[in-house]
């Protein structure tokens, strides 16, 4: 890369001063922006160049940079952590781009994502959705059997992990059209469900998340797969086929 | 310049009590938990906790707290107590459970901690935290925690850090995930029930002490920036590192010193913060506009190989971009580790492996193409050949071609590593599996942090600190995997036994009110911060003064340090710390404000950092993280000093960070031999 000269973009970015206040989108140059920048490095820049011209920096989340903690969240040229698949907005770098590109930047949209300001948006009814459900009933005091008593089968651990991965960003409620939960409280539904730990509870748990999120304001699944191919973690569409199979035995019985 | 002996000065004598209880190693926990006071089930209900962080340890310990009846206040400042950085922990977690039968013990753990950490932790806390680990992996997989198993359906484990047992439990690259991940879960439950209040988005901006007992916090909500007042019984402060004061390094963007720093401002005494463990396997730096470090993770030093060029010309050529890494000779490669510690080779300790790469890249053998030149190889091609041949043997194809056995290496290759080369490549646009991968070292943990007696209690009474942010099991060098570990065996199994003693004079105390004076002058001291920040007016941007601070503790107090460069960096940063006071720009008003909020996090490490490198500068050895030029053998092994040096400093804050004293606990060791840690 090294020789390579740097690039220079016009991004239009969502201001908004609070939830209630009415958003815009703004228009800022910035220069020679090296192509080994983070997106959030070159986020970095503009703040530094708002500063220094007695601006207001734009506020952002992000935290870990590393793809893991699940705080960034920006809906970049329409797409829910930028181009690229399987990445966060974090892991996003500026070689995916060009000189002269126009780069759109926007919050998560939705109903129960409201915006708290600029790029920031809450995403508490996410954590009230765990609370409803997203556990097994056990207490912490270590009085527990040995670990390897209770043998679980490889394939099913290794597909409860993979639903375990979710980083709870939201890029799926983003990405649907209906804004819809569904990928995000499957995947925790997923995997108690694969894990002998999590059966004992599981027909409440599935009712009881499911609730909530309906009450949060989430839309419902269409099955279109926006969210599965937005997923930063590859969280699979089989997790909503599982949901609802769990859904609907426990609704019966 | 500021005067060094304050050691010297006749002064209040302060005895540090570490309150270890009597009795041999392997049975003092016990013994002890046996004879503490307990607290009702029904005088819990009227007794309220502070927890400050949300990671491993702040969260295990919201969740058992909870559980036991008292009522939890729980605060984080990123958006869900979810996010904390304990997430981004990739190899695993160590427990002596010896699943393998591989010999591992309680007494080797232990051993193996306290060795690592090269004599400088506290024996009794190091034996309980081994007690303890075999627990934790119990309680995780109770929780639903999704471990890595065998075709059997049992537990795996691997090897990690050099020990010779294989003790690490995990879930692929994502361990620290997945155990954080079963704490929020524990978490969420007691949130429903109640009895735990969680503040998302909320920093503590001070501690509130009431007749000599912490009370009691000042936090600020992070959305409307109002400033809020909140009491409780018992302070527990969970803050994690302090890693940041080097701006660049693999903790968060958020992760920062400001709770424990404000303890220490108010009595709690900060030990050892110049233990700072810098990882050898990171991403070099790109370049001047970088944000942040990424790890990549210490389990490829398992099959990677690191070299640089043996001739200076060749590391030239290939820093000017005229030379491809894979066109040097193998006997023009230097595989300076396997040279220097033939016994441990790749698998030297962190702190050996990082200090080996800065000597090569300062005699001018690194390979970076970025703008300092610093980067090493991490090769795996010849692993990729070893798989491919076993691969070529199993399959019975004696007469695969090279290419055919470069194909099957590279598959076994990506089933051990796959998602850190695909990280690895998403970040350089390298192909690992075609070409060496750079690494170079980065600032990762922080073994120093709050003293804590063995009760985890600070030097301010009713006032906690667990996990990374107290100091007290890893001595100079943290072993890979125990970060894990310490942080949720303080947070379920430790602390909650150890407050209750505390706890249980306060049953009769009811609730503390808020209007007590303690609370006001508190939060007339944050408010007035706040409005000093907003109205400085100033001509340069928080980072501007953060990322200054950062090159003074990476270059002076960095890998390596000595007497001239401590000094200078002592000096440079009260200066700095005044400018930045004089001239720093902190835009917009008092609500939702990332840059004020940073303004406070960078006021407290100005300060920290200062401290980091007086107690760098007082420490005349060489130990674990520790590297002092002064000290060293001839072939640049670290010397370590046990007649003066085994011991903790505690620092009291007397004012300014110039003015601190030191005090020393001195470290007894009864049932390990010191020895010298050799890795050749």
């Amino acid at each position: 890369m090294s020789g390579k000269k740097g690039l220079d973009l016009t991004l239009k970015v969502w201001r908004q001063k609070g939830e209630k206040e009415k958003g815009r989108m703004e228009t800022y140059q910035v220069n020679e922006i090296s192509p080994d920048s983070s997106f959030l490095e070159m986020m970095d820049i503009l703040n530094e160049q708002l500063i220094n011209e007695g601006d207001e920096p734009v506020a952002f989340d992000h935290d870990c940079r590393e793809g893991i903690c699940g705080s960034c969240s920006l809906f970049i040229n329409g797409e829910a952590h930028g181009p690229g698949r399987a990445i966060t907005t974090c892991q996003l770098h500026m070689r995916e781009f060009n000189d002269g590109d126009t780069i759109y930047i926007e919050p998560w949209r939705a109903k129960a994502f409201p915006v708290i300001k600029d790029l920031i948006v809450d995403r508490g009814a996410f954590d009230r959705i765990m609370s409803a459900g997203g556990f097994v009933n056990v207490n912490t005091s270590g009085n527990t059997q040995d670990a390897n008593a209770l043998p679980i089968p490889k394939e099913d651990a290794d597909k409860a992990f993979d639903a375990a991965t979710c980083i709870g960003c939201g890029a799926c409620v983003a990405t649907c059209k209906n804004a819809s939960a569904m990928l995000f409280v499957s995947a925790k539904v997923s995997q108690f469900a694969l894990l002998p730990q999590g059966k004992v509870e599981a027909s409440e748990r599935v009712q009881n998340m499911v609730k909530q999120m309906d009450d949060e304001g989430f839309g419902n699944c269409t099955n279109t797969g926006a969210c599965e191919v937005e997923c930063p973690k590859g969280i699979s569409l089989e997790n909503i086929a599982r949901m609802n199979r769990e859904y609907i035995r426990s609704s019966l019985s | 310049m500021i005067p060094l002996e304050t050691k010297a000065k006749p002064a209040r004598k302060v005895i540090l009590d570490s309150k270890i209880p009597e009795g041999s190693i392997d049975q003092k926990w016990t013994t002890y938990k046996n004879n503490i006071k307990l607290v009702n089930p029904a005088n819990k209900r009227g007794i309220d906790v502070i927890v400050v962080g949300t990671g491993l340890a702040g969260g295990s310990a919201c969740a058992t707290l909870a559980e036991l009846g008292y009522n939890v206040k729980a605060f984080c400042y990123q958006d869900s107590p979810r996010r904390a950085h304990s997430i981004a922990a990739q190899g695993g977690i160590n427990a002596a459970k010896n699943y393998q039968g591989d010999g591992d013990s309680t007494f080797r753990l232990f051993y193996d901690t306290v060795k690592g950490g090269d004599y400088r932790s506290r024996e009794a806390n190091v034996h309980r935290l081994a007690e303890v680990s075999a627990n934790i992996i119990d309680q995780c997989v109770a929780q639903g925690v999704p471990f890595a198993r065998d075709y059997g359906g049992l537990l795996d484990n691997r090897s990690f850090g050099g020990v010779q047992v294989s003790r690490t439990f995990y879930a692929k690259g994502q361990t620290g995930q997945q155990l954080l991940l079963g704490c929020y879960s524990a978490m969420s439950r007691q949130i429903g029930k109640g009895k735990i209040a969680m503040y998302n988005r909320h920093e503590m901006m001070d501690l509130v002490i009431v007749d000599g007992k912490a009370r009691g916090i000042i936090a600020r909500n992070l959305v409307t920036g109002e400033i809020e007042r909140h009491s409780a019984h018992a302070v527990v402060v969970a803050s994690g590192g302090y890693g940041n004061v080097f701006f660049l390094s693999t903790n968060a963007m958020g992760s920062n010193t400001s709770a424990a720093w404000k303890i220490h401002k108010k009595g709690a005494f900060f030990a050892n913060p110049c233990f700072t463990q810098i990882h050898p396997t990171c991403i070099p730096q790109h370049g001047d506009q970088q944000s942040k470090l990424t790890l990549m993770s210490e389990s490829l030093r398992n099959d990677g190989r690191i070299w640089v060029p043996a001739k200076k010309e060749d590391a030239e050529a290939i820093r000017a971009g005229r030379l491809d890494p894979r066109n040097i000779r193998e006997e023009d490669r230097d595989y300076y580790l396997e040279r220097r510690y033939p016994s441990f080779g790749n698998l030297t300790p962190r702190d050996v492996a990082s200090r080996a790469a800065k000597e090569r890249c300062d005699a001018g053998f690194g390979v970076g193409t970025n703008d300092t030149g610093e980067a090493v190889y991490l090769d795996f091609a010849s692993a990729i050949t070893r798989y491919g041949q076993e691969q070529a043997n199993i399959q019975g194809k004696h007469d695969a071609s090279a290419e055919e056995i470069q194909q099957m290496g590279k598959k076994v290759v990506e089933a051990k590593y796959g998602n850190l080369f695909q990280m690895y490549e998403k970040i350089t646009a390298d192909n690992p599996y075609e070409t060496p991968m750079k690494i170079y070292p980065a600032v990762h943990y922080t073994m120093g942090g709050v003293w804590v007696d063995y009760n985890l209690m600070t030097t301010i009474p009713g006032c906690y600190a667990i996990g990374e942010a107290n100091f007290s099991d890893h001595g100079a060098n943290r072993l890979g995997a125990s970060a894990l570990m310490q942080g949720l065996a303080d947070g379920y199994f430790v602390l909650p036994y150890t407050i209750g003693d505390y706890l249980a004079d306060d049953i009769r105390t009811g609730a503390i009110p808020t209007d007590l004076p303690a609370f006001d002058e508190a939060e007339q001291k944050v408010i007035e911060e706040i409005e000093r920040f907003l109205s400085n007016n100033g001509s340069h941007s928080v980072d501007y003064f953060h990322k200054r601070l950062g090159k003074i503790m990476w270059n002076q107090v960095g890998m390596s340090r000595n007497r001239a460069g401590l000094e200078d960096a002592i000096a440079s940063i009260a200066e700095l710390r005044e400018e930045f006071w004089q001239d720093v720009r902190v835009p917009g008003s008092n609500d939702m404000n990332p840059e004020l909020e940073k303004a406070g996090r960078v006021a407290d490490f100005l300060e920290l950092g200062e401290l980091f490198a007086r107690d760098a500068l007082e420490r005349e050895e060489s130990c674990g993280g520790h590297f002092r030029e002064e000290h060293q053998t001839e072939d640049g092994e670290a010397v370590r000093d046990d007649k003066k040096y085994a011991f903790v400093s505690a620092w009291e804050y007397k004012g300014e960070p110039s003015k601190a004293e030191m005090h020393k606990e001195d470290l007894i060791y009864e049932n390990i031999e010191m020895k010298v840690r050799s890795y050749k």
